[in-house]
């Protein structure tokens, strides 16, 4: 098991066939191939609270990051989700695979997503080459954005070894207004409302079974009670909004990790499409999904199939769907396909930054 | 500036050339060397050159049969938006054709509930926003050129402005391009939707300074104006005193919209030319914050007493928006302000905020090593410095003088952890210093995806890259 970033290229550089990378292995991105762990590549690099800017090795557990970072009021902002209740796997996420798999949470509908949040990478690419793109400040526009581009490669072109991020402040307090009984139609236009608003919402979750619209509000203490206030006016034509001073932080949790899904069967499908496109899209579900829930205004849909539903022939609106959970024997790609374009362009750079073909294989023909 | 030399075949061919692209886009090149004068140099103006010949389409398509005859003629193409990089990103070689977005500048599709606009790239930044402010919602990346710069620009280098400590720039508000690459192919990255699928090749054509492809639509987030904003004047005896107070107020859990420093050099010619009512100190701070009145005036009260510790000289609230337009009347003037007195050169270095002090302090010394006065304005909430480095265009030597101790500033900021450029892109300006940023792997790893894109190096080919690194792919 690799110690550090050297350790790490010459595993690397000396493999005879393909690697399989993990960090925790919670997110099932792990691929075929001789197991390759980073878990040992961990530490804080540097933490500058007042510069809001954290450096990180790849294989620190996020809850440390979490912690440490709480210590001085701040957070990751685009709170990625853990995956383990949903997946059902077990062991520590780590930094790298937050932002190999570009992991994000309600609150990327307002602040952004983790690849919005990275100010630099160092990675060792297929050759065991260690290459370093990005730094450490914000303002950044030195050469080509390869730090965009590793965000979310899923490991295809190289395996991170230390991340740069901005960090924001954790807020004084948060408030959640709901409305219930909306149908999926009128709670997107709902949310729109809310995110339209210059009320600065940072949650819009819509529970499509439990008919439970959700908004967040964040910020100084009576910042979010006036915000909480006005916002209720904007929504008043959906219906009377409560307003929860003091939630559960749980529930945005929820929100973000789908835990009662872990016990429910079936296929777990993930769909990014243009929000006010959501209820049409839950509408063509509607005979089959066993459950399906809204976030980012709608932009975001977690729908609970049968095993074998091939969700992507159901659907034709812009975006996309991701298969997050199947079981083994189903045949059908868990990422999106590319169209021909797109994956001829991808091939090629994964061509370049890997040419063994020993890391995790382009995400699109991944299967 | 080194710039390749121009192909002597491709010059010799210019009347096929021209002819293969007036059939491409009808009545849309200019070739008359009068006329292809107006396209020698962009912001950067100490350089210039004539292009082959300029061609001005009006569609996708038009842009995809203008590369297409490109391509097939080997003719290296400058893509060129409006025209006002400060790095020289759109500087002609004498063999090449600008490709001018500027006829393309429609708006597509607005969509206030999804929260997107679609443009032509050709639309200028500002009235992007124009085309949705009467409904409450704006485009959030706002470089200070953004009456005339375009979209195309702002993609190409991704650009940010004054926004961007809590907005983001560009690649942070960007949903989707269509882009055409050097061989007419034309691809859809991204959409009106959040998360791509894939690896994220609309990332990395943000940034690429018009290399990868020409982007001739694009997809922006669009935001709901704030209710109000409003800001406040702190003045200090020292440069570190409001550096750490700038870190104060960012553990407190504040996140101003903008935090601008200025030094006395600036303050002093800002002063002398706005009359604003700035103090005579050593550092001032104007912080800005958003929402409703009640909001900003408790934010405001908030920054203050957290400077308070840090011994402020003054300190000049807006109680009017008169007032607020006064505070920021100096510092909008700046750049004016030394024009006034000088021929300047402003850099654009990003270091790590802490690190001001240190910076300054070194800047001061090669100020005095190198005889040319500097005014500092900074961006203090990100961290972006624009050194202005004032010189007298008319005496000899003075100009190379200048970019020498530009180039030596520079390298301050990435020996303590910055980078060259934190909005201007690299162009040709800084394409010479790329070294000192990343080694060789580093660099080679950018340009496999220039390669990808454009295996036969004919867009944008003499900038970003050393020339020298770049040699062999170029003369491929």
């Amino acid at each position: 098991m690799p110690r550090d970033e050297r350790d790490l290229a010459d595993a690397v550089r000396s493999a005879q066939g393909p690697l399989s990378v993990r960090g925790g292995d919670t997110r099932g991105m792990a691929g075929p191939g001789v197991a390759l762990s980073v878990a040992g590549i961990a530490g804080v690099v540097l933490y500058e609270p007042g510069a809001l800017t954290l450096v990180v090795r790849a294989g620190t557990p996020v809850a440390q990051v979490q912690g440490e970072l709480a210590t001085q009021g701040q957070r990751l902002a685009f709170e990625p989700m853990d995956h383990r209740a949903l997946l059902g796997t077990t062991g520590e996420p780590t930094m790298g695979g937050v932002i190999a798999a570009n992991v994000s949470g309600p609150r990327r509908v307002a602040v952004g997503a983790a690849r919005d949040f990275l100010l630099g990478v160092r990675f060792v690419d297929g050759n065991g080459t260690v290459i370093r793109n990005g730094g450490r400040v914000m303002k950044n526009v030195t050469g080509y954005d390869l730090t965009r581009l590793m965000a979310g490669a899923r490991g295809s072109l190289g395996v991170l070894s230390e991340v740069a991020l901005k960090v924001l402040p954790v807020p004084q307090a948060a408030a959640t207004l709901t409305l219930a009984g909306l149908e999926p139609g009128a709670a997107v236009a709902a949310m729109a409302a809310a995110l339209g608003s210059p009320f600065d919402v940072t949650g819009a979750a819509h529970d499509v079974d439990g008919a439970m619209t959700r908004l967040r509000v964040e910020g100084f203490v009576e910042s979010v009670a006036y915000r909480a206030g006005r916002l209720a006016q904007v929504l008043a034509p959906w219906g009377h909004a409560g307003i929860d001073t003091d939630p559960a932080a749980d529930i945005w949790a929820q929100v973000r990790d789908l835990p009662d899904w872990g016990a429910m069967p079936g296929d777990v499908w993930r769909l990014s499409v243009r929000p006010s496109t959501a209820p049409g899209v839950v509408a063509a579900l509607a005979g089959r999904a066993r459950a399906a829930r809204l976030d980012w205004g709608g932009g975001l849909v977690w729908a609970l199939l049968p095993p074998g539903v091939d969700v992507r022939a159901l659907i034709a609106v812009q975006g996309h769907a991701t298969l997050v959970r199947a079981g083994a024997d189903n045949p059908l790609p868990r990422q999106p396909p590319d169209a021909a374009v797109v994956a001829a362009l991808t091939a090629a750079l994964k061509a370049r930054f890997d040419p063994r073909g020993i890391l995790s294989p382009h995400p699109a023909l991944a299967g | 500036m080194l710039m390749p030399t121009p192909d002597a075949t491709v010059i010799a061919r210019k009347p096929q050339i021209v002819a293969a692209l007036a059939r491409a886009v009808p009545g849309g090149v200019i070739h008359d060397p009068a006329e292809t004068r107006a396209y020698e140099c962009d912001g950067l103006s100490a350089y210039r050159c004539p292009p082959l010949c300029v061609v001005l389409p009006r569609s996708t398509a038009e842009v995809a049969a203008v590369l297409q005859v490109c391509h097939a003629m080997g003719v290296p193409v400058v893509p060129r938006g409006s025209g006002t990089s400060l790095a020289g990103g759109a500087l002609p070689t004498a063999d090449c054709v600008v490709l001018g977005v500027a006829r393309m500048t429609a708006v597509l599709e607005t969509d206030l509930a999804d929260r997107f606009i679609r443009v032509q790239a050709g639309r200028t930044n500002l009235s992007v926003t124009g085309a949705v402010e009467a409904e409450g919602f704006f485009y959030a990346p706002d470089p200070s050129s953004q009456l005339a710069c375009a979209i195309a620009g702002n993609v190409a280098m991704n650009s940010g402005g004054a926004h961007c400590l809590k907005y983001g720039v560009t690649t942070n508000n960007l949903l989707g391009v269509t882009l055409v690459l050097m061989d007419g192919t034309i691809v859809e990255l991204g959409g009106p939707f959040m998360d791509a699928g894939g690896i994220d090749l609309l990332g990395v054509v943000c940034g690429s300074e018009g290399q990868l492809g020409v982007v001739t639509e694009a997809t922006l987030r669009i935001l709901a104006k704030p209710e109000g904003a409003r800001p406040v004047m702190i003045g200090f005896a020292s440069a570190q005193a409001a550096g750490a107070c700038v870190a104060d107020i960012i553990r407190a859990g504040i996140l101003p919209v903008a935090i601008e420093f200025m030094d006395r050099p600036c303050i002093r010619a800002c002063e002398d030319f706005a009359h604003a009512g700035y103090p005579d100190c050593a550092a001032l701070l104007i912080v800005e914050v958003e929402g409703a009145a009640a909001e900003i005036d408790a934010q405001l009260a908030l920054i203050l007493d957290i400077a308070a510790p840090h011994a402020p000289v003054a300190v000049r609230a807006a109680a009017t928006a008169d007032e607020a337009a006064r505070i920021w009347l100096g510092r909008k003037s700046a750049f004016g302000a030394m024009g006034r007195i000088n021929d300047y050169m402003c850099l654009d270095g990003t270091i790590p905020v802490s690190a001001l002090p240190e910076v300054l302090g070194r800047i001061a010394e090669l100020s005095a090593e190198y005889g040319l006065d500097v005014a500092n304005v900074f961006h203090a909430g990100d961290g972006n410095m624009h050194p202005l480095i004032l010189y007298d265009a008319n005496a000899p030597g003075q100009m190379e003088r200048c970019e020498a101790m530009g180039a030596a500033i520079l390298q301050v900021c990435v020996a303590v952890g910055g980078c060259l450029t934190g909005e201007h892109g690299v162009g040709v300006e800084k394409r010479d210093l790329m070294a000192v940023q990343f080694s060789p792997a580093d660099l080679e790893a950018q340009m496999w995806v220039k390669d990808v894109f454009d295996p036969a190096w004919l867009l944008n080919p003499a900038k970003v890259f050393p020339l020298a690194v770049s040699a062999s792919r170029r003369a491929a």
